[in-house]
């Protein structure tokens, strides 16, 4: 530091205490910095906000301009949706193909992500991220087909394999990035104390790799319960899923906007509570890779 | 007995021997073969029935008719060329004022404060939502007559918009719906990348007298370099491939001018609307292609910038 300062002689004004610590940031700054965040937050929150409050209101006070803000919240919305339109069941079909797709997917993916960070493979790593780049459109008509000479179409193990297509990639993606930060040393260890090299992975690297597969099934499963071309193409009466009986919703004349939103506060809810307490683990998933060159 | 007990763990200890030896592919077949056979067969599938007449079902009777579909598609200007100005306007303008946006609120974040947890949380929850829902949501807010958005406008004094349903709103209107969705994405990433920068370049600029837009222009942003990089690809691979909030707010064929038809909208509606097997696979190769063309060029160039 100080041999480049003599080249430099213009700048090197003498400033001893200026420069000590990070300087204080000015007072304007620091309320300019929280009306700006509080900004951003009304600006991210209002509309699921509005979504909510709808979803209480009868569709008589939706269209009321006067009653934006005051009015008398009723479940009905809610009961119509769960009790009269079969939305449990819908539920129960999201929840099953996405936690089914998300398991299946760890079984095959982790494995792999970890040969692929060992043997540093990377066209192969680069076969299963295709399956992130592909525009999904383009293999649906040949799988609808395939399935459907299978007699497949309509039924959970279609909809699992092609929620595993998309969960799959998303996890060979973060293991691959989980596995390369683990050390080789403990694996080492093992082996010198007799563990074969499988067995050291399924003891020493996969316990130690914990946090890695909870963000690798978490998102998985987001992703799985958030699907919907997937679903709205391959599934059938009884294995519908949640997002695509939102969308079938509004097929009809007019639109219940109360029930509407009721039916979008169940599918969404249940994610953003998983969210909420899994934040660390979402946050680490997502931006896998993202300090890397 | 005694030959039970012997073949037994020999057996046992070759397998095991056999397995620890051919660990690599052991384990990285299962996924490779997975997504080998729903992409490969499929995928060449697609790009038989391109050069078919292939139309109403796939196992009906179709002709080879070598290059005829690329052909009619490419000098389409009616729905395939405008499509693909949808696609590109709507994944650059998103992605340009999701950089921008989510690196103003990365770097308002970057710093410790109090409530900071809370500020993150709020971010993730657009992230996390189902994109139906949030399409559904969006559709209500912007209703013209009931909506929440024209209410605002109405307070201060501007003449309610069409926003989903006017013919030349509705794409800069959904493209406001997906920079609310994935700015939050774009700040993750950044602040990720921001939080693993070291401080001393940002002080030894502060010592020699740069000023803070200096600081981030000629020294936080060149070190953020990559993560830009990383987010762009991201990003832009899932924008281009919008199709969820497109598809939930103006249903089959973007809407009755077309408005919103970008390319993964058209090939749908080709194949599952209209039947129309070939035409939508010359559209899906052209699409894949392009894709690639971007994927190519983006890490091309990461590779030339780093040597």
């Amino acid at each position: 530091m100080t041999t480049t300062l003599p080249a430099r002689p213009v700048t090197q004004t003498p400033r001893p205490v200026a420069i000590a610590p990070r300087r204080r940031k000015p007072r304007a700054y620091k309320i300019f910095r929280v009306v700006a965040l509080a900004l951003v937050v009304l600006l991210f929150i209002a509309p699921l906000i509005w979504m909510f409050v709808a979803s209480l209101k009868t569709n008589v006070d939706i269209y009321d301009a006067s009653k934006t803000v005051f009015f008398t919240p009723t479940f009905d919305n809610y009961d119509n949706v769960l009790s009269r339109n079969n939305y449990f069941g819908f539920i129960f079909n999201s929840f099953w193909v996405a936690l089914l797709s998300t398991v299946f997917s760890l079984l095959i993916g982790v494995p792999a992500a970890y040969a692929m960070s060992r043997f540093a493979m990377h066209r192969s790593a680069l076969v299963v991220l295709m399956a992130r780049i592909i525009p999904g459109v383009s293999l649906l008509v040949p799988w609808y087909f395939i399935f459907a000479n299978m007699r497949m179409v309509g039924g959970f193990g279609v909809l699992i394999l092609s929620h595993m297509f998309v969960a799959l990639p998303l996890i060979v993606y973060i293991m691959i990035s989980y596995f390369d930060s683990t050390p080789l040393e403990l694996e080492e260890q093992a082996q010198v104390d007799g563990l074969t090299h499988i067995g050291a992975f399924l003891r020493i690297t996969l316990p130690l790799s914990v946090p890695g597969l909870a963000t690798a099934g978490i998102l998985s499963f987001i992703f799985s319960w958030n699907n919907f071309m997937f679903a709205l193409v391959l599934s059938g009466a009884n294995t519908k899923t949640l997002p695509v009986a939102i969308f079938n919703f509004v097929s009809y004349a007019s639109i219940d906007w109360g029930s509407l939103m009721a039916a979008a506060v169940v599918v969404t809810v249940p994610i953003m509570v998983i969210a909420l307490f899994t934040q660390k683990y979402i946050v680490s998933g997502l931006t896998a890779g993202a300090t890397k060159g | 007995m005694t030959t039970m007990v012997t073949t037994k763990p020999s057996m046992w200890k070759n397998s095991s021997t056999w397995a620890n030896r051919h660990r690599k592919w052991l384990f990285a077949s299962p996924a490779m073969i997975f997504v080998g056979l729903l992409i490969a067969v499929p995928l060449g599938w697609t790009l038989y029935l391109s050069v078919t007449d292939s139309e109403g079902s796939v196992r009906a009777a179709s002709n080879l008719v070598g290059f005829s579909n690329y052909v009619e598609v490419l000098t389409d200007t009616d729905r395939f060329w405008p499509a693909v100005m949808r696609t590109f306007v709507f994944t650059g303008g998103a992605l340009v004022i999701e950089l921008i946006l989510g690196m103003c609120i990365a770097l308002l974040l970057w710093r410790p404060f109090r409530g900071e947890k809370w500020v993150r949380v709020a971010i993730l929850l657009p992230l996390v939502a189902t994109p139906v829902a949030v399409g559904m949501m969006w559709r209500l807010i912007f209703d013209p007559n009931i909506g929440f958005a024209n209410q605002v406008l109405s307070w201060i004094g501007i003449p309610a918009q069409p926003w989903l349903s006017g013919q030349y709103t509705a794409l800069p209107t959904l493209m406001f719906v997906d920079i609310w969705q994935w700015t939050p994405m774009v700040v993750l990433m950044l602040l990720a990348g921001l939080t693993s920068l070291s401080d001393e370049p940002d002080e030894a600029a502060r010592i020699d007298g740069a000023n803070a837009w200096q600081r981030f222009w000629f020294v936080t942003l060149p070190l953020l370099r990559a993560t830009v990089i990383v987010t762009i690809v991201l990003r832009g691979i899932d924008a281009l491939k919008t199709f969820d909030i497109l598809y939930a707010t103006k249903g089959k064929g973007g809407g009755s001018f077309h408005e919103v038809e970008t390319l993964n909208i058209y090939a749908f509606g080709l194949s599952f609307d209209y039947n129309d097997y070939g035409i939508a696979s010359t559209v899906l190769i052209l699409f894949f292609l392009l894709i690639i063309a971007i994927m190519w060029v983006l890490t091309y160039r990461r590779k030339a910038n780093r040597s």
